[in-house]
């Protein structure tokens, strides 16, 4: 398994375990109220487990298990998926902040909301452009050439 | 595939199953409005459908697919997969039942089957990934067994 991909499942696994810790929150709080500003980790609880946790694990997993570009093993140009793991994990914050603002304060900065959208977009287009070329069926690896 | 895993991908499907026959009941309500109750049902679909099958399935397959743990003990301590396994069947289990239940008749008892229900679901989670986390790395010897076919290349 790539570093790259250690690196997102086990970010994936953080978020995992935050976004059950806050669901488990959330159900006990309708079931046995405590706070009533606990709804907002409602939010949270789903960017938290969509993307950064279900979105997440299948980048780090398929970074890992796609076919290679080339005898050497190539993945392809791995600052794409860098971006993808910053930007990505960046918008999962920023949602969390907000909800956290709103559960603390009141405050709604529903602004942050635009932001994360615009992180997810970019974290896929990168995803996407990395993985493109490695969706191929099976062949004969070119071997690079020595001047690469 | 080893049985633990077996069990958990079975079981995965299984609440895909149930999860797409609570789905559609909500739909066909939607549009003929049999029982203004059958509402309740949503978020059971959404957790039967996101912890049932989509989580409980990743965790069979990681449990099997991801790097051994050892050479002696490839899985890691399997009781970690069991306990995740128990715990989160179990709180989903209380879940789908205690939650439509406190949606139509609040009683304290429902109340506080959700909380339990949240904490047998967490708990499940953290143990998961204390059984998965050793198991996110690298093949030993990658490093080596790249140079050997990088020699044989040139």
């Amino acid at each position: 398994m790539p570093r790259l991909s250690q690196l997102m499942i086990r970010t994936a696994l953080l978020w995992l375990a935050f976004g059950y810790t806050a669901g488990g929150l959330l159900l006990a709080n309708k079931g046995v109220p405590l706070l009533a500003s606990l709804w907002a980790l409602r939010d949270l609880h789903i960017h938290v487990l969509l993307v950064g946790w279900t979105a997440q694990l299948a980048c780090g997993v398929a970074f890992w298990i796609l076919p290679r570009l080339d005898a050497q093993g190539s993945r392809g140009d791995e600052r794409l998926v860098w971006g993808c793991f910053m930007l990505l994990n960046g918008g999962v914050v920023v949602a969390v902040l907000r909800s956290l603002i709103w559960m603390v304060s009141r405050n709604d900065l529903v602004w942050l909301n635009v932001i994360a959208g615009v992180l997810y977009l970019a974290a896929t287009l990168a995803f996407a452009r990395n993985a493109w070329p490695r969706i191929a069926p099976f062949r004969t690896l070119p071997r690079p050439s020595r001047e690469q | 595939m080893y049985p633990q895993a077996r069990i958990f991908i079975r079981t995965a499907l299984a609440y895909l199953v149930a999860a797409f026959l609570v789905g559609a009941l909500v739909l066909v309500n939607q549009g003929l409005a049999l029982d203004s109750r059958i509402g309740a049902l949503l978020p059971v679909f959404y957790h039967l459908l996101m912890v049932g099958w989509t989580t409980q399935l990743i965790c069979g397959v990681a449990l099997w697919m991801f790097p051994p743990f050892s050479r002696e003990q490839p899985r890691g301590d399997e009781r970690l997969g069991w306990a995740t396994y128990a715990l989160l069947n179990s709180g989903l289990l209380l879940r789908v039942v205690a939650e439509p239940l406190h949606a139509w008749q609040p009683a304290p008892w429902s109340g506080w089957a959700l909380a339990i229900s949240g904490v047998l679901q967490a708990t499940s989670i953290w143990i998961f990934v204390a059984a998965i986390w050793p198991r996110v790395k690298g093949r030993s010897g990658d490093k080596e067994r790249g140079r050997h076919s990088d020699k044989q290349t040139q």
